[in-house]
C-alpha cells in the first residue's frame, strides 16, 4: 500500500505559471523518495502542496489512503523541514521542539519527555536553552529535524534539507539524516537539486523538468536506464555523452533479449550490443547514442568498434583524469585511471564496453 | 547582527569624534539652555549677558504646580498635575489603542490582502497628508454636533485616528519582512491562524512596535492644535497649558516656563532611553536585522 500518491497532480499559479504538470508518484510505507531537478522544476511546489501550504489545481493528493486536498496544513499530520530551517526566532530551542507537541494536547511530563529523547538523539542537549541566532548551521539544521520528527507524523517531507550547509557538515548530516529516517520507517519525501544527494539518500528518486515528473526509479535504475534525454543527461557526473548518430543495419535477435546494430557516428561505423528495443527502429533511422564518461575504454588505434579522436583538455581529479576528446566539433568526456591518461594532443581510439550503450530515438526517448 | 560588523567606541579617530561632538553640542544647546532657565531666579533669567555660572534654585518648579497667593503666604494648586496627568493618560490610551488596532489591521493587510489592497492603504495615508489645519474646522464641527468637546473621550478618539495610519504602515513593514517559512513551519506543526499570530509573527515586531510606540508617543504628546480647540479645562494637555501661562501682566516668566518645559521634556526621554535599542530597529526597519 502507497502511503503517498499523487494522482495527476497540477499547480497553476496565478499568472498562468504551470509549476506541476499532471504529475503521479507513489511513496511506499518507510520508503524515502527524492524529487530531483534543477530549479524551477516544480519539485518545491509539488512539495508544499502534499504539506498544504499550496492548494492544488487539479488532481489529488492522497495521504495514507485519505484524499487530503482540501484539508488545511496543520490537519493534515505532515512534518516538514525547511530550506532556511524556519526556526521560530522568539524562542529556545527547547521550545521550538516542544512547538508541534502543544497541538497535541500532551501532558507537560509528556512534551518533556519527548524533547529530551529526540535532543539527546540529534545531540542537542546542551544548546536546548539557547536562541536560533545564536546556533551556527549545523545546529539549526538539527534542531529544525528534530523539530519534525518530535511528532509522530504520517510522513515527511525536507525541502533541501542540506543545501545550506558546507561539505564536511553535509556529508556527516547526509549520513545522520539517513539513519534516522531508516529509523523512524515513515514515507518521506526530500526535494533537492544535488543529484549525489539524491543518490546516496534515496530509496527511489523522481526526476522532475518543467513539472513534469520524468522518471521514477532506484539510483542504480536511473543511472543505468534512463527512460530519456533529459534524465540521461541530467544524472551522473560528468555527463553522459550524447552522440548523433544513424542506425546503419540491425542484426538477429539473440537469446537473452540483445541484439547487435550498427551505427554510423563521428564518420566512422561501430556495431554494439544494444537491448532489442531497437530492433523496433527502421534502418536508416536518426538516434542518439549516449556512453557514460566511465564507460569508454582506451584501445589500440585501429581496433573494430573504436572511436577516434585528438585529446582536446585533461582534467585531474585524483585518482581519475576526466579526459576531453575532440572529434568532429563534438567533445567527448572520458574518465580513465591518472596512471594511464593519454596527453593533450595524442591521437587516440576509444570504444564502448559492451552492454553500457545507451540508444534514444529520435523524440529522445530510449529505446534500448 | 553579522560578526565581522563590530563597532568599538573611539575607534573613529579624534578627528570624527570632535567633528561630532560639536554637531551634538550645537543640537543640545538649546536643551541645555532650557534647563538652565528653569534653576534661574526671575533676575538671572533675564540677565543680558547670559549668566552661566548661578546659584541654582527650586523656586521655579515649585510655581509649576503652586500658584503663590497674593494676599495670604499660601498658594492654590495651579492644574499643572492635572494637565501632566491629562497628556499622559490621553497620550497613552491613544497611542496604545492605535497601535493595538494598528497591528490587526496591518496583519490583515499584510497577510490577507484585499482586492485593491494597495488601494485601502493609500487612502489611509491619505489622512495624514492633509495639513491638520484644514482638518479642524469640520472636526470642530462633529465635535460640537455630538457632545465631544472637552471630553476624554473625543480627544482620546481623535488621537487614535490621528495615530492610526502611521501604526498601521510601521506595523505592516515589520510584518513584510518576516520569512513566511516560518510561519508555514507553524502551520505544520498544528497551529491555527490565530496561534501564528499570536505566538509566531507577534513576538517577531515587539521591537518595531516598541519604535512605533516612541514616536507616536512623541506625535501626540506635542500636539497642540487639536488639543487647543478640542480640550475644555478638565481635558487640557500640557502643550496648550504652557500657552497659555505666556504673557500676563507681569511679561513672560521664563524661569516657570522653562520648569515647565523641562518636565515635559523627561516623560519622553524616559520612554527613548528605555526602548532604544528597539527604536534603532525600527528606524531602520529592520534592515539591520540580518
Amino acid at each position: 500500500m502507497f502511503e503517498i500518491r499523487l494522482e495527476k497532480l497540477t499547480k497553476r499559479f496565478g499568472n498562468g505559471l504551470v509549476a506541476v504538470d499532471q504529475a503521479d508518484l507513489e511513496v511506499g510505507h518507510g520508503e524515502v523518495m527524492c524529487l530531483l531537478g534543477p530549479s524551477g522544476c516544480g519539485k518545491t511546489t509539488m512539495l508544499r502542496m502534499v504539506a498544504g501550504l499550496e492548494w492544488a489545481t487539479s488532481g489529488d493528493i492522497m495521504i495514507a489512503g485519505k484524499r487530503v486536498n482540501d484539508l488545511p496544513a496543520r490537519e493534515r499530520n505532515v512534518a516538514m523541514a525547511f530550506q532556511f530551517y524556519a526556526l521560530y526566532p522568539s524562542l529556545s530551542v527547547e521550545d521550538n521542539l516542544a512547538y508541534p507537541l502543544h497541538a497535541e494536547n500532551l501532558s507537560r511530563a509528556e512534551i518533556a519527555s519527548r524533547v529530551a529523547r529526540v535532543s539527546e538523539a540529534l545531540d542537542l542537549t546542551a544548546i536546548l536553552k539557547r536562541r536560533p541566532h545564536q546556533l551556527g548551521e549545523g545546529e539549526k539544521q538539527r534542531v529544525a529535524v528534530g523539530r519534525s520528527i518530535v511528532r509522530d507524523p504520517t510522513c515527511f517531507l525536507f525541502d533541501e534539507p542540506l543545501s545550506r550547509l558546507d561539505i564536511q557538515l553535509r556529508q556527516t548530516m547526509r549520513t545522520q539524516i539517513k539513519e534516522i529516517l531508516a529509523k523512524l520507517e515513515k514515507p518521506t519525501v526530500i526535494v533537492t537539486h544535488d543529484q549525489i544527494e539524491a543518490l546516496t539518500m534515496a530509496d527511489r528518486i523522481a526526476v522532475m523538468q518543467k513539472g513534469k515528473v520524468e522518471q521514477v526509479a532506484t539510483p542504480h535504475e536511473l543511472f543505468s536506464r534512463p527512460t530519456n534525454l533529459f534524465v540521461a543527461s541530467f544524472i551522473g557526473t560528468p555527463q553522459m555523452n550524447l552522440l548523433t548518430a544513424t542506425l546503419a543495419d540491425i542484426g538477429e535477435p539473440e537469446s537473452n533479449g540483445s541484439i547487435t546494430a550498427r551505427f554510423a557516428v563521428l564518420g566512422e561505423t561501430i556495431s554494439a550490443l544494444v537491448d532489442r528495443g531497437v530492433a523496433g527502429l527502421a534502418k536508416g533511422s536518426k538516434v542518439t547514442l549516449g556512453i557514460r564518461p566511465r564507460s569508454f575504454e582506451f584501445v589500440d588505434r585501429g581496433t573494430i568498434d573504436a572511436l577516434h579522436a585528438t585529446v582536446d583538455l585533461t582534467e585531474p581529479m585524483g585518482a581519475e583524469t576526466l579526459a576531453h576528446l575532440i572529434e568532429q566539433g563534438a567533445d567527448l568526456r572520458c574518465v580513465v585511471q591518472s596512471n594511464v591518461a593519454p596527453a593533450t594532443g595524442d591521437r587516440v581510439a576509444v570504444r564502448c564496453k559492451a552492454g553500457q550503450l545507451h540508444v534514444f530515438n529520435e523524440s529522445g526517448n530510449l529505446v534500448g | 547582527m553579522s560578526k565581522n560588523r563590530t563597532h568599538v567606541i573611539g575607534k573613529s579617530g579624534w578627528r570624527r569624534t570632535l567633528g561630532a561632538a560639536v554637531v551634538s553640542a550645537i543640537y543640545f544647546f538649546p536643551v541645555y539652555y532650557i534647563l538652565m532657565t528653569a534653576f534661574k531666579t526671575r533676575p538671572d533669567a533675564l540677565a543680558m549677558p547670559i549668566k552661566f555660572l548661578f546659584t541654582p534654585t527650586m523656586d521655579n518648579f515649585y510655581s509649576v504646580f503652586v500658584r503663590a497667593d497674593i494676599q495670604g503666604g499660601g498658594g492654590t494648586d495651579s492644574g499643572f498635575s492635572h494637565y501632566f496627568f491629562n497628556s499622559l493618560f490621553i497620550g497613552g490610551t491613544s497611542v496604545t489603542l492605535a497601535l493595538i488596532m494598528g497591528t490587526a489591521a496591518a496583519y490583515g493587510f499584510s497577510r490577507f490582502p484585499l482586492r485593491g489592497n494597495d488601494t485601502y492603504l493609500f487612502i489611509i495615508l491619505t489622512t495624514r497628508m492633509l495639513p491638520p489645519i484644514i482638518a479642524i474646522i469640520p472636526i470642530f464641527v462633529l465635535f460640537r454636533v455630538f457632545g465631544l468637546s472637552g471630553s476624554y473621550t473625543g480627544i482620546i478618539a481623535l488621537y487614535t485616528a490621528f495615530n492610526l495610519p502611521f501604526s498601521i504602515w510601521m506595523a505592516k513593514s515589520f510584518f513584510d519582512d518576516l520569512d513566511r517559512d516560518i510561519e508555514d513551519a507553524a502551520r505544520m506543526d498544528g497551529s491555527s491562524e490565530w496561534r501564528v499570530f499570536r505566538k509566531i509573527c507577534l513576538p517577531q515586531v515587539y521591537g518595531g512596535l516598541a519604535a512605533t510606540f516612541v514616536f507616536a508617543v512623541i506625535l501626540t504628546w506635542n500636539e497642540f492644535l487639536f488639543a487647543l480647540m478640542l480640550t475644555g479645562t478638565e481635558t487640557r494637555t500640557v502643550p496648550v497649558a504652557i500657552a497659555r501661562t505666556i504673557g500676563g501682566q507681569v511679561g513672560v516668566d521664563w524661569g516657570l516656563m522653562s520648569a515647565i518645559e523641562t518636565l515635559f521634556i523627561i516623560p519622553v526621554v524616559l520612554v527613548t532611553f528605555v526602548l532604544q535599542n528597539q527604536l534603532l530597529r525600527g528606524v531602520t526597519f529592520g534592515t539591520i536585522r540580518k
